[in-house]
């Protein structure tokens, strides 16, 4: 469903983000993109929306090549992109409810979003995703009046009501607490399996990822360096991409720990 | 090296020897240049001026007290011009200093080799010259009356308003921003939903404070005849009439005061 082809970025400061990655992820398909600082992770999730202009290299969307696409359809195509935030990345000042319904500014006409009169659909759209995600009493608080998780809840609405085809994820849960994170993240995979979204979630705690995703792939100085399930983890793994340490404490097996939340 | 080694212990000091020397002297060249400048202001004052200073004003305060009151049925008018010299040309200052605070904010700005230098220009020209002068010059234009004070106090304020800002739109967190244009937005909406909400705030306090500047300001513009208070100062001060003068200069403080106390109000509901 999404294929990078010989992906290349490269900063005008000469750093090479990305050197040719290739990767192909089918439809339905999460998977977390792990890897040290700076070797590319927010880059490559980036260039997918072309947030950041790749240097070369190919991004194909179903058929659509969108590297050469003109800024209108560029536009189009990024509705089918859902992006969610380290920092959440919600305006401030604006109401929870304008927040998830600004997902939908690509559907809707300029003035029809400047007034804030959104089809009925979309609204009743985003008061279900509230809904499902427990913040719809919420609807009408300032986004700055929410706490990191009940933020990132939103963010996630406002990536879903866009109905897109494909999850890209930034460090959704590097500001929160461990059990947040674990909300959140489960939050997002169960997102996913329900609506048979793809997700490429950048996360640097590699033990969260494995509990989580079907797939792993590491990056390390903008290339692939692993490309497999999260049991394949192994130490020597975790050293090619991160370098030498004692990984045994890191990837400890999924623990009783979050079955006893589930079951609460 | 500001550390020395010295039978075994390190001392530290904030300067090594040279560099204390060369603040020594540089403070010295400053106290010679101050000696300097002191001697030559006294050297060309006419000090005889300045010694009857204390009776001339003396003179000049027993004159003026009381006010003469009765002159206030006249300043109403006067002052009410005033205030809506300086509110409508804040008003319309702050509709052309928008477009130009986009042009010129480097984050906004359509091309930064072109537009922007003219933004910057714009801010920089209308900021540096008087608004008395703009004044001035209007009237020579459109003529006298409260439109060129309206419009001079208006052209005086694009820099100012635009300057600041631009510089909020340079602060706002580029983050937003960002998740706004993946969602598919177009440009005007990511200005609408990813800038607006974020400098309101800003645009809000600007405003405020560049009326609270254009009401002291719109108060001299009547000296060269751009309406308001200010030609009645002028005609008083022409006769010579005290008592009127000192009137209207109480007159002015009580609208600054008032102008003061409004804006520190708003500013204070906004942030």
């Amino acid at each position: 469903m999404l294929r990078l082809e010989k992906l290349v970025k490269t900063y005008k400061t000469g750093d090479q983000a990305l050197k040719a990655v290739d990767l192909e992820v089918p439809e339905g398909q999460v998977l977390a993109l792990i890897g040290p600082s700076g070797a590319g992770k927010s880059t490559l999730i980036r260039c997918i929306n072309r947030l950041v202009e790749p240097t070369s290299g190919k991004v194909c969307l179903g058929d659509v090549d969108l590297t050469g696409l003109s800024s209108g359809h560029l536009r189009r195509e990024r509705r089918r992109m859902g992006m969610i935030f380290q920092e959440y990345a919600l305006v401030e000042r604006l109401s929870v409810m304008e927040n998830v319904l600004s997902g939908r500014l690509g559907y809707v006409g300029f003035w029809r979003s400047f007034l804030r009169r959104y089809p009925q659909s979309d609204v009743d759209e985003a008061f279900r995703l509230l809904d499902r995600v427990g913040l719809a009493h919420m609807a009408d608080k300032r986004a700055d009046e929410l706490s990191g998780g009940q933020r990132q809840r939103v963010g996630i609405c406002r990536a879903l009501i866009q109905n897109p085809a494909l999850l890209l994820v930034d460090e959704p849960t590097a500001s929160l607490d461990p059990k947040t994170s674990r909300q959140i993240m489960r939050l997002i995979c169960e997102l996913c399996k329900e609506r048979g979204l793809a997700a490429i979630i950048n996360i640097h705690d590699v033990a969260l990822a494995q509990m989580f995703v079907q797939r792993v792939i590491g990056l390390r100085l903008g290339a692939v360096e692993f490309d497999g399930p999260p049991e394949g983890l192994t130490p020597d793994v975790l050293t090619s991409i991160y370098g030498e340490e004692d990984w045994e404490a890191t990837i400890a097996p999924v623990d009783e720990d979050d079955t006893l939340e589930a079951a609460q | 090296m500001p550390v020395q080694d010295l039978k075994g212990s390190k001392i530290w000091q904030r300067r090594t020897g040279r560099e204390s020397l060369f603040h020594w002297v540089l403070w010295l060249i400053g106290v010679a240049v101050f000696a300097y400048c002191w001697q030559q202001i006294s050297a060309s004052t006419t000090w005889f001026f300045v010694w009857d200073a204390p009776r001339i004003a003396h003179d000049i305060w027993t004159r003026a007290t009381p006010p003469r009151w009765e002159y206030i049925s006249q300043l109403g008018k006067p002052i009410w011009d005033t205030l809506n010299i300086a509110t409508l040309g804040t008003i319309f200052s702050l509709v052309l200093a928008v477009p130009v605070a986009f042009l010129a904010a480097r984050n906004t700005t359509p091309s930064r080799f072109l537009i922007r230098p003219i933004a910057l220009l714009i801010i920089v020209s209308t900021r540096s010259i008087n608004s008395l002068i703009w004044a001035l010059l209007l009237i020579a234009i459109i003529g006298p009356g409260v439109f060129a004070g309206v419009i001079a106090i208006a052209i005086r304020s694009v820099g100012f308003c635009a300057k600041l800002l631009y510089e909020a739109i340079e602060e706002i967190d580029q983050t937003q921003v960002e998740a706004i244009t993946a969602t598919g937005a177009s440009r005007w909406q990511v200005m609408a939903y990813g800038i607006v909400p974020q400098i309101l705030p800003a645009f809000a306090g600007i405003a405020v404070f560049r009326w609270d500047i254009n009401i002291r300001e719109s108060t001299v513009l009547g000296l060269v005849g751009a309406g308001g208070i200010g030609l009645q100062l002028s005609s008083s001060l022409n006769v010579l009439a005290w008592p009127q003068v000192s009137l209207i200069l109480l007159v002015i403080l009580a609208a600054v005061v008032i102008s003061e106390w409004v804006s520190a109000k708003v500013r204070g509901a906004i942030i």
